[in-house]
């Protein structure tokens, strides 16, 4: 359940302050929901790492569609030299991943008193 | 809190944002570069997006709708100028911002702050030219002119207020992939970017210094001959038979001219870093109504400029209740340069002509603060040029400034090892001008007087400006501020000791080449030399003839002209230099002497149809024998030319051969035998057959797939996917339909002046420079196929037209 409230909270912080403020704003919101909801230091990094692989994924992928792959081909190419929109869409989806995992994961170590371990 | 975990995975965080956050290498910061919020995926433009908007400034006097077509060319409907051209500021900057910013720092020497050290010698050169200088020079003069000013303030306007709608999100994709800002526009940088322009179709028309060098080792009748001033074949600009006007200014050669100037054996070895193509050319032409069917004039152009996207030309409608035209505009200037209004009809073509001199010059020491001018120690101003460095620390150049303009090189600069020789830059871009004058002026012509009195306006780039009116005048004018220079002045480097070898006064503007109504019924220019040798001034340049050949012989020939017609000419493949090149080849081959291989490629040519068409293998076969030809009777002769020399074009070959199959350069110098032609054309066959034969394994004998045409975005081979490849055209530089490798027709516009005008249009790109969007290159596949659109001169009342596809509304508040 924490998992999942942790997951949809971060997604929405995330999106919300994407709106406003640069890209890394994704990992101060990763970290600041698990600093703040009790959660194993694994279980917030996964939490952290699939609320923006999932967010940036639907993001990606919305636009991509209604673009026709028009863009997503051509950075694939150019990044990857390869002509993958799947590609440059599941590395965007890792990037996001992997910053809000380990933002969410110094948030649990910051929050979790050393007794309480389990 | 455990602390150790909590500093490592913090630790851990901190070092993924910040390295993902940073440029490394060519690749853009990727955490940036990839949020689906903010970096490229906010380029990726919906395939139903829609450009219906609503905005309000207060900078504008009254209210405004831009109409976009289902090929999203803008229709703007302004009450007046200054909002007219605020618009057009503003629409510039929404499609085409990061092009009209990167063209104009590019312009003023600022690459290296964009993307490093590598650019630093480019950024020098561009300094040392004077480009910046230049430009404050034009501006001074755009300013004092009421009218200009209201364009040049307004149009900035418009761009600045587009800049300040931008968001990290929304700015071009280029600054995210090179991790950059937009700068500000001024109408300093709307000033570079037409002296970008006069470098383009100026600088590179001169050949000082390979010329200097190719006197050090060539008699002067050497020299005339492998270089010569008039081919035997031109058609000029103004028809032959033409009586040229008494010179109103003589220039005398100064009693040293001999002596220390021809004479002179000295060699200069510098080379430019970006010197402009000379295949910066174009085609113009029209026709009376005399030969057209409907009776009035058509008029055509087809400007040649290296292909880019986002491409060099943004289509549009300008029209206020005083003023209505339509054609292209050069995104970072105001005006349409190239179309028509209700009442004529403009088009240009580049004059190639030669208005940029080098003097050497002696300075007293190695500060550079003072040189020997006039029998004294003269003060050199120094300008202090502070070269932004990305990533690294500032390059401080100092250039000096003589009476002849900037040193442009000297010891400090150079890319090979100096003979510490010194030379200042005398260009016509230096001197103060409004070319903008003449497009105001043009945009709101009525006829021919109205023609001929804007383009007194235009200095620099010299152009060939094609008109034509509905009242029925067709007409055209070699325009420029042209140096009146005497025999043989400004071929070579000159001395800069004293004034003896300074330009001494410009030809008067009334008797630059033109013609009016000319009894044959059509005027066409081609970048060939303006007159032929009866024109009394000394007019060096880079000429091309052929192509005005080929169009002074098909108009010739044509009546019942129409505009369908014309669209074939403007893709005519024809290869009028092959026709007698070809025959020189073919006589002179040895043909016993070849193996089958190269007969077969012989034979090939010989059925060829003389059509550089795309699926042509004779013109490949032509092409890759010509140039095999010419290493063989030049290279033994040019490469002795320290550090180098221009390789004669390939015109001023085929007419020495055809005068004289025995012409002394045919031998080559290296060998004990005397070769003759027949060595020289079998020798050329057979080195040609095995590249030939090499293409042809490689599936690349077609001329197409030889040349492979390419349009390359600005950033060229470091953003392949944005560019097209092997788009299926044929042509060349020396035929009407001009494509060579990545240059070529830029633009392709034909108008026929009925009471209501018709007219066709094409460019290779589209309206749109986002490489995210659909109207990115939507116009390419027409063009390649040599297919128009027509163009629509939309009307008030027409504002529920079906072709109305989004309205775009600025209102003042």
């Amino acid at each position: 359940m924490k998992f999942i409230v942790a997951f949809i909270l971060t997604a929405l912080l995330s999106y919300a302050a994407g709106l406003y403020f640069p890209w890394w704003s994704i990992a101060i919101a990763a970290f600041a929901v698990a600093a703040l909801l009790p959660q194993k230091p694994l279980a917030a990094f996964s939490a952290g790492f699939f609320s923006l692989f999932i967010l940036w994924i639907v993001l990606a992928l919305s636009i991509d569609m209604n673009n026709n792959h028009l863009l997503s081909m051509k950075i694939s190419e150019m990044l990857f030299k390869s002509h993958s929109h799947a590609l440059i869409i599941s590395v965007t989806g890792l990037i996001g991943g992997l910053v809000a995992g380990f933002a969410a994961l110094a948030g649990a170590y910051l929050r979790k008193p050393k007794t309480e371990q389990n | 809190m455990r602390l150790l975990p909590f500093l490592v995975s913090t630790a851990i965080t901190a070092g993924l944002v910040y390295t993902l956050n940073t440029k490394i290498g060519p690749a853009p910061p990727l955490g940036k570069f990839l949020s689906p919020q903010h970096g490229f995926w906010q380029n990726a433009e919906p395939a139903n997006e829609s450009f219906s908007q609503e905005l309000k400034f207060p900078a504008l006097k009254g209210n405004a709708n831009v109409y976009f077509d289902e090929r999203l060319v803008p229709h703007v409907f302004a009450e007046n100028d200054e909002d007219l051209y605020f618009i057009q500021g503003f629409l510039h900057a929404k499609f085409r911002l990061w092009q009209m910013d990167f063209q104009t720092e590019a312009a003023a020497g600022n690459v290296s702050a964009v993307i490093g050290d590598k650019a630093i010698n480019y950024d020098r050169e561009q300094r040392r030219l004077g480009m910046v200088y230049a430009a404050e020079k034009a501006l001074k003069e755009v300013e004092s002119d009421p009218e200009s000013k209201m364009a040049f303030d307004a149009y900035s306007n418009g761009v600045n207020a587009y800049i300040s709608t931008l968001t990290e999100s929304s700015i071009p994709i280029e600054y995210k992939l090179l991790d950059y800002q937009p700068n500000k526009w001024t109408n300093l940088k709307t000033a570079l970017l037409l002296k970008m322009m006069a470098k383009m179709l100026s600088s590179g028309t001169e050949n000082d210094i390979v010329n200097t060098n190719a006197k050090s080792l060539f008699s002067m009748d050497e020299f005339k001959m492998i270089y010569p001033q008039v081919h035997d074949s031109l058609e000029p600009i103004v028809p032959k038979g033409t009586v040229f006007d008494k010179p109103g200014i003589v220039p005398v050669a100064p009693t040293t001219a001999d002596s220390i100037y021809f004479g002179n054996k000295d060699v200069v070895k510098y080379q430019e870093v970006s010197k402009p193509d000379i295949n910066n050319g174009s085609n113009n032409w029209v026709v009376s109504g005399s030969k057209t069917q409907s009776g009035v004039p058509i008029l055509c152009n087809d400007p040649h400029l290296e292909l880019s996207f986002p491409s060099i030309w943004y289509e549009m409608q300008l029209q206020t209740p005083s003023s209505n035209v339509y054609g292209v505009s050069l995104p970072g200037t105001p005006y349409i340069i190239i179309g028509f209004n209700d009442s004529i009809a403009w088009g240009v073509t580049n004059a190639q002509r030669d208005v940029k001199d080098y003097y050497e010059i002696k300075f007293k020491d190695a500060t550079r603060k003072e040189y020997w001018f006039n029998n004294q120690w003269t003060v050199a101003n120094q300008r202090a040029e502070t070269i932004k460095v990305k990533g690294g620390a500032d390059y401080l150049d100092t250039v000096a400034y003589t009476v002849f303009g900037p040193v442009m090189f000297d010891e400090s600069f150079s890319n090979e090892l100096t003979n510490k020789k010194s030379l200042a830059v005398r260009w016509t871009a230096h001197d103060p001008s409004n070319e903008g004058r003449t497009l105001y002026m043009l945009n709101r012509a009525k006829n021919y007087d109205d023609y001929a009195e804007a383009i007194k306006f235009f200095k620099c780039p010299g152009q060939n400006f094609v008109f034509a009116s509905k009242a029925g005048d067709i007409a055209i004018w070699q325009q420029g501020k042209f140096p009146a220079r005497w025999n043989g002045q400004g071929l070579f480097v000159m001395p800069g000791q004293d004034s003896s070898f300074m330009w001494q006064g410009f030809i008067p503007q009334q008797e630059n080449p033109h013609s009016k109504n000319p009894e044959r019924g059509f005027l066409e220019s081609a970048n060939q030399r303006p007159a032929d040798s009866t024109y009394p001034y000394f007019i060096p340049g880079s000429y091309i003839t052929p192509r005005g050949i080929t169009i002074t012989h098909r108009l010739a020939a044509m009546t019942g002209i129409t505009p369908d017609d014309m669209k074939k000419l403007q893709y005519d493949y024809f290869n009028t230099f092959a026709e007698d090149a070809r025959t020189i080849l073919l006589s002179y081959v040895r043909e016993n002497d070849l193996d089958a291989n190269a007969k077969k490629y012989v034979e090939i040519m010989r059925n060829w149809d003389l059509y550089a068409s795309p699926n042509s293998t004779g013109q490949t076969v032509f092409q890759t024998w010509w140039d095999s030809l010419e290493v063989e009777i030049w290279k033994d002769d040019i490469t002795r030319v320290t550090p180098s020399a221009n390789w004669p074009d390939e015109e001023t070959l085929m007419e020495l051969l055809k005068k004289d199959s025995a012409m002394v350069f045919i031998d080559n110098i290296n060998t004990t035998q005397k070769e003759t032609l027949f060595d020289a054309v079998t020798s050329a066959i057979k080195k040609a057959s095995f590249d030939l034969e090499t293409e042809e394994r490689a599936g690349r004998l077609t001329w197409t797939k030889h040349k492979d045409p390419t349009i390359y975005h600005l950033l060229k081979t470091a953003v392949m996917p944005f560019a097209r490849t092997g788009i299926p055209v044929g042509g060349n530089g020396n035929i009407v339909n001009a494509v060579t490798k990545s240059h070529g027709p830029s633009w392709r516009m034909i108008v026929q002046l009925t009471n209501e005008t018709e007219s066709y249009v094409v460019y290779p790109g589209g309206q749109s420079g986002n490489p995210g969007s659909k109207f990115y290159d939507n116009f390419v596949d027409t063009w390649a196929k040599g297919e128009y659109y027509k163009a629509w001169m939309m009307k008030k009342g027409e504002e529920k037209n079906e072709k109305v596809k989004w309205i775009l509304q600025f209102k003042k508040g």
